[in-house]
């Protein structure tokens, strides 16, 4: 053999040379793409693809958003009951809690965003559809009233598909609930933002989620009163396309802005400090 | 009398009464005095309708809430005020007439009034939509509701409605804006508010008119977050069969009874043997002196402490442990 000539060894197939396990591979939901996981994720669950905002969790918007993932969540103890004895509620709970965590269908939290000090609430759609019962109501109330206290502003996250049926009357009253505690704010000029995210539609967008100082929304994300379904059955014809989404919003002028998930955090401080009369943070420039 | 819209478990009363109007004409024609047959007739006819109107279960209260017989707002207008006039339009977009309102008279002192009107035939239906607003009518209401402030007048709302009308053209204008809009500006609105469910009172569309200092609901009107069809669609995949239905009325607790309960309401307005729809006039004096009774009770506030006491009441509204 001469001395210049190299070795050959058999080439590996490239999937086991990188060593993927076959199961880290996720899809877009939108169009189709498939990426490893970790991809995602960088790109905070937006496709890289097509920009599709995937759903996320409350925890993931709260490290999103609040400086370096720090924050104290409030009234984690609160828990739902079963005030009407209502059909199977108690296991549905039971099921919800296992899967999506102890905080009912919203997180809310106190930390920072941008080094201001804020209340922030995450719906999470992933605790029974987002749906808002007593336990929703209360930590609002309670967050609105804290922010009363210390003048912190309010920064809202929503998720929902309404009001939660299996607390009947007493859920379709949350919505009066928190518009109340919303009044106090305005009231005070404590600045609250809504954030609207996929899907934002009944009793919440009939509520707290439309009477912000400012109303923002991730792209592609549907908002609206009636869900699509109900709307189809009542007018018995398909919807346009793109109707609901938040660019439709937007165009028909019921939202500020559209916003990608990476811009939030910046967006919330800037229109912030506006509204609580702070100046421009440091380093930052109007996109 | 016998109608059209006769619910199936009034049948015994619409017999008991045909029997007598029947013996009451014979008896004319042939000049006899039947008064001494007739009188226990009409007893056990009164009996009868305590009887059945009692024990209605919660679908039977949802019928006799839709009930298109039942006073409407603008039979309460009619018979409870005096010195209507109607204003119209939202300064906006166009007059929706699934909402009506206007100042009057209750015992001589000007309110101003606000409520959902259904219609009575289907010509009257598809002007007022069944008594489904659009945008532009919950901004009416809102206008409406600025302007009693403005001059210091009560407001009084009607509630009855199935919901707020989910289309194409509710939705572009901002269907969730303008009713989140209206439940926090009833919140802080500093002159009395009373609003009384007179029929069906839908989910956010209902509560929309609804956020007050006192909320009065007739014995058999109900109050839902969502339609017992809706509920047994969602739930048990069968919005339409009877049984479902009644199994949703049930389980949302919806009659006036069950909001006392929850503490939903501050108060139920009785009917007339036989439900509203038998008498209007004596439902409609009912509801006059209990609005009397609570303007007078709300009038003692300054309009600060209204307001903060409003706000506690709700902000206490909800079931929850820790």
């Amino acid at each position: 053999m001469a001395w210049f000539r190299k070795e050959k060894k058999p080439r590996q197939p490239r999937r086991e040379r990188l060593e993927i396990p076959a199961d880290v591979w996720e899809k877009c939901e939108a169009c189709g793409h498939t990426d490893i996981r970790e991809k995602f994720e960088r790109n905070l669950n937006v496709c890289p693809e097509c920009d599709y905002h995937r759903r996320i969790r409350a925890t993931e918007y709260v490290n999103l958003l609040l400086d370096d993932g720090q924050y104290e969540e409030l009234d984690p103890e609160l828990r739902s009951v079963d005030p009407l004895t209502f059909p199977e509620y108690p296991q549905r709970l039971a099921r919800a809690t296992q899967n999506a965590g102890e905080a009912d269908a919203i997180m809310t939290v106190t930390g920072t965003l941008g080094a201001m000090p804020l209340f922030l609430g995450v719906m999470d759609f992933a605790f029974m559809g987002g749906s808002m019962g007593s336990v929703v109501g209360e930590k609002i109330s309670r967050m609105g009233q804290r922010s009363l206290e210390r003048k912190y502003p309010v920064v809202l996250v929503s998720a929902s598909g309404g009001a939660r049926m299996q607390e009947g009357v007493l859920s379709l009253m949350q919505m009066a609930k928190t518009s109340a505690v919303l009044s106090q704010l305005a009231e005070r000029r404590i600045p609250y933002i809504s954030v609207l995210t996929n899907p934002t539609t009944g009793g919440v967008s009939a509520s707290f989620a439309m009477l912000g100082d400012a109303i923002i929304a991730e792209p592609g994300a549907v908002v609206g009163f009636a869900g699509p379904r109900v709307i189809k059955q009542t007018i018995g014809q398909d919807l346009p396309e793109g109707f609901q989404t938040a660019e439709f919003l937007m165009e028909k002028g019921m939202l500020d802005a559209v916003v990608h998930r990476r811009d939030l955090k910046r967006t919330i401080g800037q229109l912030l400090r506006h509204m609580s009369g702070q100046p421009a943070a440091a380093g930052w420039t109007s996109p | 009398m016998a109608t059209a819209t006769t619910l199936e478990f009034e049948k015994p009363i619409v017999e008991l009464q045909n029997q007598i109007d029947e013996l009451k004409k014979m008896a004319e024609k042939q000049q006899l005095t039947v008064g001494d047959e007739i009188a226990p007739l009409e007893k056990r006819l009164a009996d009868l309708r305590v009887e059945i109107y009692r024990n209605l279960s919660p679908l039977q209260r949802v019928l006799v809430a839709r009930h298109k017989d039942r006073p409407f707002t603008l039979d309460y207008v009619r018979l409870s005020f005096t010195d209507f006039i109607e204003l119209h339009g939202d300064r906006a977009f166009r007059d929706d007439a699934a909402i009506v309102g206007g100042w009057a008279r209750l015992d001589g002192e000007t309110v101003m009034i606000i409520g959902q009107q259904r219609g009575r035939d289907t010509k009257e239906n598809l002007r007022r939509n069944f008594g489904m607003p659009h945008p532009e009518g919950y901004r009416k209401a809102l206008r409406l509701m600025k302007l009693a402030e403005k001059f210091q007048v009560p407001v009084l709302t009607f509630i009855d409605t199935p919901g707020a009308w989910a289309g194409l053209g509710a939705e572009e204008r901002g269907q969730s804006e303008a009713i989140a809009r209206n439940l926090l500006e009833m919140s802080q609105l500093q002159v009395p508010v009373i609003a009384t469910v007179i029929g069906e009172g839908g989910s956010g569309g209902a509560l929309a008119l609804g956020v007050a200092d006192r909320v009065l609901m007739m014995e058999n009107a109900v109050y839902s977050v969502i339609t017992i069809e809706g509920c047994a669609a969602i739930l048990w995949k069968d919005g339409k069969s009877p049984a479902m239905k009644e199994r949703a009325a049930s389980a949302l607790r919806i009659t006036a009874q069950d909001l006392y309960e929850l503490r939903v309401i501050d108060e139920i307005v009785p009917e007339p043997p036989g439900g509203a729809h038998a008498n209007h006039d004596e439902t409609a004096h009912g509801l006059q002196q209990a609005l009397m009774r609570n303007l007078e009770e709300l009038r003692k506030y300054k309009p600060d402490k209204l307001v903060r006491r409003r706000r506690e009441k709700y902000l206490r509204m909800g079931q929850y442990a820790e």
